[in-house]
């Protein structure tokens, strides 16, 4: 590499992940470590009732009788839970009222990052609505439009708040998608969960925009534990999408959300990701560990839950958002696109588990792999005796870019009922130099090539994702390419 | 406009290209004619910057600058365009994001203003009617699911937006049948002007009978063997390549 070439490397580099700022505010923290009084602490500071303490304390007790999973294709030092913080917030005293409460650092945070948390007047037809949940760290510093949603009566708000507000609700269907013994990182989540987004939409609402939750990891050694829970009631519909960036820091960052969604009969919950999380440098330095469990319950009849995501950060990457086809007819789809460059890992697929009647389930997956990074898809479908007439397809590409990386695919297919009808492809092709210097011919920059090429094989799932954020997603996967050619 | 002297082209340590000069001015069409295995497609690949092809000898100069230092995309910038005798697929990118980034490349490497997806959907659809293309072939992926016909056609279409300054037409008339080689043939005319060169490379004479050509050359064994004027097109049709390459004959 001559030194000019070397030196637009190292530009491209230091571009690459804008988000890794750190906002200077001062926070309070837990103190260190993980014990049943850290979990007292939580609960305390959030005010809790004595049940979701007492639900809490379970989670945290299983906990300690279990170990990390280790079937991913994944490779980390030990993590040493003790030597993390398990509670971090902006130390502004009570929780801000409204806007112009909220800490001017914290305002100035999320317009760096393009998040509006101001309710703009926007010109009808111009830009669809979003209403946000913002959080920071462990807790939630602003939702955007509650008003304006009440209206529908549509709840949605931090779930700390629905704790208090809305007990009946929390109470019913929290931990019912994902029970506190699920899995290690679920059950530490349970145990110690800080915040996150709550949606409830009542009965035959169609929510009229696009809720989304932005989470941003601010604070050094400090963990992310956020719950996010929605609820869709019957022959209701609400579109979400979840964000997230982090700081650059050199020591890894442990993240480890639940979210849960349960869809009623005839309701329908869209869920899109842009995960951005820090992905470390070139050389594997820092980064988030994402260890996250996303579970959809289609309780009801015709109910329909879909996945999208967009997985271009984290150092690691483990998640399987899945779906229970438990309700008759009820459909479930993933749609994801799952980039690793450098030295990152991607653990990450779906399961779908049939057990009503002529349930359906879609899959897609596109996973890119670049540099020395090593990206597996790992899915499971399941059909249960119960479910006569279900029909599963999945279609699971892999690009590979350049000769040092990995791509896996691990599909499992588990079927009891003989009328079921399964079917799976997957390809793996590497980028090729043709199509490069043809773009190139064109006009392309190399960089520019790569990142058309790579949107062009990702398009099937960034079409699922709402029109406002598929062009972000569609510069996101550009962006997290950058270096990986020549 | 292009001004090739001693051109020597090593591909994976084999000699191909043993000495070529060729001068292109402003508005004239050139035709290269061989064999297979003359190092037809090897020059045109030079020009546009291919790795792989390693000059070990010679200079190329376009529009007085030195067109082998710029990197592939610069030369497009600077108004080379190939038309590649296998166009290749990009799955899931539409003909019309890919003419749009790659206009919108070009425009930016001279400091023009991008056009927006209604301007380019509306100058696309101009040059699309021209060529005979409907409206869903630039909705289609670029090249996927094309016949042999339908993917020259694109390059042409191509070729159309980008308005270049040397046209370099690799086997075009491959793999097509005589109506459309018509329609490339008629595409390619319409771009002819004073400003704008073409170099045709060719098997074949049928191609010339549609684009006629200022000066005809004959390429074998790396070396241009013969230089006329259109008639030299026709007598290599009657008498074949033998003549011009003595070895290969032999």
């Amino acid at each position: 590499m001559n030194t000019v070439t070397k030196k637009r490397a190292q530009d491209m580099a230091a571009q690459k992940y804008k988000y890794g700022f750190v906002t200077a505010i001062e926070s309070e923290t837990a103190p260190k470590g993980l014990s049943k009084d850290t979990v007292r602490f939580i609960s305390a500071k959030k005010n809790e009732p004595a049940w979701l303490l007492e639900w809490r304390l379970k989670a945290y007790r299983h906990w300690l009788t279990i170990t990390e999973p280790d079937w991913a294709n994944i490779h980390h030092p030990p993590i040493d839970y003790q030597d993390a913080y398990y509670y971090a917030a902006p130390k502004s005293g009570k929780k801000p009222q409204s806007l112009e409460e909220i800490d001017p650092e914290l305002l100035k945070t999320y317009e760096k990052l393009g998040i509006p948390l101001k309710e703009q007047a926007i010109l009808a037809g111009v830009t669809p609505k979003v209403a946000v949940d913002a959080v920071f760290d462990s807790v939630s510093v602003a939702t955007t439009y509650k008003k304006e949603l009440e209206k529908h009566g549509i709840i949605f708000c931090p779930i700390s708040e629905a704790v208090q507000k809305h007990p009946e609700l929390v109470q019913k269907y929290l931990g019912s998608v994902v029970p506190i013994t699920d899995n290690f990182f679920a059950s530490l989540n349970s145990a110690v969960f800080t915040d996150g987004s709550f949606v409830y939409v009542p009965k035959g609402v169609r929510c009229p925009m696009e809720l989304s939750t932005y989470f941003r990891i601010n604070a050094e050694n400090t963990g992310q534990f956020e719950r996010t829970l929605i609820i869709a009631d019957t022959g209701s519909y609400v579109s979400y999408l979840e964000g997230c960036t982090a700081p650059k820091r050199d020591e890894n960052q442990l993240h480890a959300a639940v979210v849960e969604l349960i869809a009623l009969d005839d309701a329908q919950i869209k869920y899109a990701t842009v995960q951005n999380w820090y992905p470390g440098d070139e050389n594997g330095k820092g980064g988030i560990y994402n260890f996250v469990t996303k579970r959809g319950a289609c309780r009801g009849k015709n109910s329909k839950i879909s996945w999208t995501q967009v997985e271009t950060g984290s150092a690691i990457t483990w998640k399987y958002p899945s779906c229970v086809l438990q309700g008759d007819n009820s459909t479930g789809e993933f749609y994801s696109v799952a980039i690793t460059n450098h030295h990152q890992q991607a653990d990450t697929g779906t399961k779908m588990i049939h057990i009503g009647k002529n349930t359906k389930s879609t899959i897609i997956s596109k996973g890119i792999s670049a540099g020395s990074a090593q990206n597996t898809y790992r899915g499971l479908v399941k059909i249960l005796r119960t479910a006569k007439g279900a029909r599963n397809k999945t279609q699971c590409d892999s690009l590979l870019i350049g000769d040092q990386c990995g791509a896996h695919t691990v599909p499992y297919i588990e079927s009891r009922q003989p009328s079921a009808r399964v079917e799976h492809e997957a390809t793996t092709s590497k980028i090729s130099e043709d199509q490069l210097f043809y773009c190139r011919q064109r006009g392309l920059g190399d960089e520019e090539a790569m990142a058309l090429i790579v949107n062009g094989f990702c398009k099937e799932v960034l079409a699922e994702l709402p029109m406002e954020f598929a062009v972000e997603a569609q510069k996101l996967v550009g962006i997290s390419l950058e270096g990986s050619v020549g | 406009m292009l001004e090739i002297k001693n051109l020597h082209v090593v591909v994976d340590g084999k000699e191909i290209l043993k000495g070529i000069d060729l001068t292109i001015k402003a508005g004239e069409v050139h035709a290269i004619m061989g064999p297979n295995g003359s190092g037809k497609s090897t020059l045109s690949y030079v020009l546009a910057g291919r790795e792989g092809y390693d000059v070990t000898q010679g200079t190329v100069k376009f529009k007085g600058k030195d067109l082998l230092a710029l990197k592939p995309e610069e030369r497009a910038a600077q108004g080379i365009f190939l038309a590649f005798q296998y166009p290749v697929e990009i799955p899931g990118v539409s003909n019309i994001n890919f003419l749009k980034s790659a206009l919108n490349a070009i425009r930016k490497a001279h400091g023009e203003s991008e056009l927006d997806a209604m301007q380019m959907l509306k100058l696309l659809r101009e040059k699309a009617k021209a060529l005979g293309m409907t409206e869903e072939m630039l909705k289609r992926a670029v090249n996927v699911g094309f016949s042999g016909g339908e993917k020259k056609r694109n390059e042409v279409l191509q070729m159309a937006v980008l308005e270049p300054a040397l046209c370099i037409l690799d086997e075009t008339d491959s793999g097509l049948d005589i109506d459309a080689l018509k329609i490339v043939a008629e595409g390619v005319n319409a771009l002819r002007s004073k400003d704008r060169a073409m170099l045709i490379i060719t098997h074949y004479q049928r191609l010339l009978d549609y684009i006629k050509p200022d000066a005809v050359h004959v390429l074998a064994q790396g070396k241009i063997q013969a230089s006329g004027g259109a008639a030299l097109a026709e007598e290599l049709e009657a008498k074949g390549y033998a003549g011009f390459a003595p070895h290969e004959a032999a």
